[in-house]
């Protein structure tokens, strides 16, 4: 079979949303698909481009990968730019001369920032904001600076002015129109927005014109405006909006819009049939959507028609909500109430700074449109009335009102049609999630997976997870979250349960609240809850059964069900004498011996019967057990720190032990790990733990919630130049928060992704104490810390707990069964082969 | 097991009631043969005796697992890959064709004696 060849021109994120689409389909086989892209690197994630200067790197900011697109087998033409288009014989040439035939070209140019032509504008401290290479330049040029500018009081200029904020620089907007973002707000919320950035610390200039820029004294510029007033800088963003990147069309001779912009159809086709064009080089009815969104239903329309499926592209909705410096913003249809009869209802409290405005059809039955700035809580609800023209509640002023009884009256998902979009990032409709609970899906967990609903922006979640309890209670399905056919309850309930009535064993626990006998799932769940309330040890009569291998042997078993072994080296700092005798210990048991990822060292292939020799000689020597067998505090990493590093800010040594020696021995849901670096640098990679602490000049930033693993997830920073003792308060009670509020086996970021309300929430409860919870939490983890125990050297000390570390009750036989065999100098299990050949006889 | 008439000849004597574990296993080696030993002392029968052998894991291991109610049977899961046996007959529940062996076993007085073909 012949394949038909795609051309790509561009790689931004709709570019890349094209070819992921069409990754995913069978249809993908037809194709031969090339790509070409003028920047050095795939495609990444532009609407989060400030990040790159809050710690995100550009791989954090990557969509496309080279390798994913090799897997995808694109060919993919980075660093070189399309320079024209033979529309007659189908041919397109780059700027290194390949020349590359095609039968569909697909333009995503995208587009370019647009820069108004002052006088002065060519100065080379002047930037644009758009690729990460202007990130670099603007940053190389606030090295030396201490104020900057950004030209443009729209959405992407307020991110520049984020950006310029993150650098360290005294930023400045100056805006023509007499308002912030004056497309999406209204002139009240447009107000409230600038009050609140400028107490953020950027100073807002607006209805003002830049006539000129020009050199002054020490190579600074000054920008002088309309009206004799100037500002000095050191350096000028500009964002003052976007132009199509269309040149390449136009030189091909493919209808462009008076202002620019590629026309497209509703199939998203330009006037050459063969050729698409998709996201912000493309004009649709005369408009340009400078948006994702948008751009993602045009790519998906163009894959469904080269697929041979029926599609169409019929505008969009530009309802958006977004972040600005950390201020709320929400704009929902026609913001500006332009309609003929329309009618608004606004809300104001000027005390928390929380703008809220509806616009309504004359009778205020039908939503047109909305604005909200400081608090974008309604903005579901609102976009929900608006996209499909519901009819409003009898009072919808309550749609934006504060309930006086606490929760807000939001939308029940049984009202929205089946055809509301619940998730925009993947176009997921509520009909589509009732057809995949529908076929089966039975929790918000397995719908996410199946039709990728939340997993974008996440904004959806609450929403998505109202749509499917409804569909669940619907289908007469009992949403069930037992811990197990043991306990009808939640790990979180049994945890309050165990707490109030103080139940401090299993039986009782049994008997109270359970039925039946017990099992692997809730005997270890509540061993673990008990260790986290009463912290007796896990050998004590009553919690012995309870525990997994590993915490009953306090050890890690190995495949050949022999044990490792792990002592606490807090903080990886050792001496060179406790070296020597995990040396020696090694030595005398031949123990394979290996440097673990958590700066600690892992020691192999210990007989059940050698584990209280083994720590008795650890003990006797200072060592303490490390934990690595149980759902607890594994190990605080850290780098050197400002005691040897040239370029450390904090003692990240000395604070990994605090914390490690604070937090050793707590029982958790899941394993929990930590990391200190002693500056930005971030040499112990503390933004992939549960618990990170970055140092910085003023004391320390804490990250919460990452993990490596299977699913790895970045930490979210939680708060910033924190003191020693505010750091440690702040970690005691999120700690003890995820230990009592977790889910069985739930890591601290799962755990985070379903709390409603998310981080906020968290910030809320842990620094605003919202619940009046933090007392209780800082003196439950007190208790915890003094009443820590060695496991290992309380078991040594007592003969009952050593008869469970004989490996047979009647004899001091060894396990004959168990086989080492040498590699690269050490033992190791030997395999089910070379088993078999050291039993037959020479 | 207790109506069972016991004789010392027919049964041999592993190890005494205080070397078993309550709620748990341990582990008695009968010649070659690895048997693990498990002491309920809330049920009846109280106590089990089934092969130590995992044949899964190929390990000696199931001495070692931790005691699971699984559908009101009383079952072992092992400790390395988690496949539950049950301790009347040995049967795993998650692969069918698999069966551990399981021996008669007794107290009498504090000895645990157990019969072993």
């Amino acid at each position: 079979m012949v394949k038909q060849k795609i051309v790509v021109i561009g790689n931004g994120m709709v570019g890349h949303h094209f070819l992921e689409q069409l990754a995913n389909r069978p249809e993908r086989e037809l194709f031969d698909v090339l790509v070409f892209c003028a920047e050095p690197r795939p495609a990444y994630d532009r609407v989060h481009l400030s990040e790159y200067f809050g710690g995100r790197t550009a791989d954090d900011l990557a969509m496309g990968k080279v390798e994913q697109y090799r897997e995808w087998g694109y060919d993919l033409r980075l660093n070189d730019a399309a320079v024209s288009i033979d529309r007659e014989n189908k041919i397109v040439t780059s700027a290194s001369g390949a020349s590359e035939p095609y039968d569909h070209l697909v333009l995503a140019t995208g587009s370019y920032p647009f820069v108004p032509p002052i006088p002065g504008h060519e100065h080379s401290k002047c930037f644009v904001y758009r690729t990460l290479e202007d990130l670099d330049k603007i940053q190389a040029a606030a090295n030396d600076g201490k104020v900057g500018v950004v030209v443009g009081g729209g959405l992407l200029g307020l991110e520049a002015a984020n950006a310029l904020k993150q650098l360290g620089l005294e930023a400045h907007v100056v805006e023509f129109a007499p308002g912030l973002m004056s497309v999406q707000l209204d002139e009240g919320g447009s107000k409230l927005l600038r009050e609140k950035i400028e107490e953020l610390g950027v100073t807002v200039h607006t209805s003002t014109a830049t006539e000129l820029i020009e050199e002054v004294d020490g190579g600074r510029l000054r920008m002088n405006f309309k009206g004799e007033k100037s500002l000095d800088t050191d350096l000028i963003v500009f964002s003052a909006g976007i132009r199509p990147e269309d040149s390449l069309a136009k030189s091909a001779g493919i209808e462009l819009g008076e202002r620019g912009g590629i026309v497209i159809d509703n199939n998203c086709r330009t006037s050459d049939k063969n050729i698409f064009a998709i996201g912000e080089c493309a004009l649709f009815n005369n408009f340009i959507f400078g948006l994702v969104a948008p751009g993602y239903t045009m790519a998906r329309t163009a894959v469904s028609l080269l697929c041979g499926e029926a599609a169409e592209f019929n505008g969009a909705d530009m309802s958006t909500k977004l972040k600005l410096l950390g201020v709320e913003v929400g704009s929902i249809g026609d913001a500006h109430g332009r309609k003929e009869g329309s009618a608004a209802i606004t809300f104001v409290d000027e005390q928390t700074g929380v703008y809220k405005r509806m616009i309504t059809d004359s009778e205020g039955k039908k939503l047109r449109g909305a604005v909200l700035v400081g608090d974008t809580s309604d903005y579901d609800t609102l976009l929900q009335y608006h996209l499909n023209d519901m009819d409003l509640p009898e009072h919808p002023e309550q749609l934006i009102l504060p309930a006086l009884d606490g929760a807000a009256p939001t939308l029940g998902a049984d009202a929205l049609p089946d055809t509301a979009t619940i998730c925009s990032c993947h176009n997921v409709s509520k009909g589509d999630i009732v057809g995949a609970v529908q076929g089966g899906c039975c929790s918000v967990g397995e719908v996410k997976d199946c039709t990728k609903a939340a997993t974008g922006c996440g904004g959806c979640a609450a929403l998505l997870k109202n749509v499917v309890d409804t569909e669940l209670a619907a289908l007469g399905v009992e949403v069930n979250n037992d811990l197990c056919p043991h306990f009808p309850y939640t790990r979180q309930e049994i945890f309050h349960m165990v707490q109030v009535e103080e139940i401090k064993t299993f039986d009782e626990l049994l008997e109270k609240h359970g039925t039946g006998k017990g099992c692997e799932i809730c005997k270890p769940t509540a061993a673990s809850i008990f260790a986290s309330l009463w912290n007796e040890h896990i050998h004590e009569k009553p919690h012995v059964g309870l525990q997994d291998t590993n915490d009953t042997f306090m050890a890690n078993m190995q495949k050949n069900g022999t044990y490792s072994v792990v002592p606490r080296i807090a903080g990886g700092e050792i001496t060179p004498d406790k070296l020597i005798v995990l040396g020696e210990v090694a030595k005398k048991y031949d123990l394979y011996t290996k440097i673990t990822g958590g700066q600690r060292i892992d020691l192999f292939g210990a007989r059940l019967e050698e584990l209280p020799e083994i720590w008795r000689e650890l003990t006797d020597a200072g060592f303490e057990t490390g934990h690595a067998y149980g759902k607890s505090l594994r190990t605080v990493k850290s780098c050197v720190g400002s005691t040897w590093c040239r370029f450390g800010v904090q003692d990240s040594v000395g604070m990994a032990l605090t914390v490690e020696n604070r937090y050793k021995g707590l029982r958790s849901p899941h394993k929990i790990k930590m990391a200190v670096s002693g500056c930005t640098r971030e040499c112990a990679e503390a933004q992939s733990k549960d618990i990170g602490v970055i140092a910085t000049e003023n004391g320390w930033n804490l990250y919460v919630c990452g993990n490596g693993g299977m699913r790895p997830r970045h930490a979210d920073l939680f708060a910033t130049d924190l003191d020693d003792v505010t750091l440690i308060k702040y970690i005691d009670r999120v700690l003890m928060f995820y230990v009592r509020t977790a889910d069985k086996l739930q890591r601290t970021s799962v755990w985070l992704e379903n709390l409603e309300g998310g981080l906020d929430y968290l910030r809320e409860v842990v620094i605003e104490d919202k619940l009046g919870i933090c007392d209780e939490l800082e003196r439950q983890m007190t208790n915890v810390v003094g009443t820590y125990q060695c496991e290992w050297k309380t078991a040594i000390n007592d003969p009952e707990m050593l008869k469970r570390f004989r490996q047979f009750v009647n004899t001091d036989d060894k396990d004959e069964k168990i086989v080492f065999v040498e590699e690269r100098q050490q033992r190791r299990p030997a395999t089910e082969e070379e088993i078999v050949k050291i039993a037959e006889p020479a | 097991m207790s109506e069972v008439a016991i004789t010392r000849t027919e049964w041999l004597q592993v190890c005494k009631r205080s070397d078993l574990v309550a709620d748990s296993g341990v582990c008695a080696l009968v010649g070659d043969r690895q048997i693990a030993l498990f002491f309920l002392p809330e049920q009846e029968p109280q106590l089990f005796a089934i092969d130590n052998w995992d044949p899964i894991a190929k390990a000696g291991v199931i001495g070692r697992g931790l005691v699971a109610e699984i559908d009101g049977e009383v079952t072992v899961a092992s400790p390395l890959y988690k496949q539950h046996y049950r301790l009347t007959d040995g049967q795993c529940l998650e692969e069918e064709a698999i069966q551990l062996a399981v021996y008669p076993v007794a107290f009498d007085g504090d000895d645990v004696l157990i019969q072993v073909d």
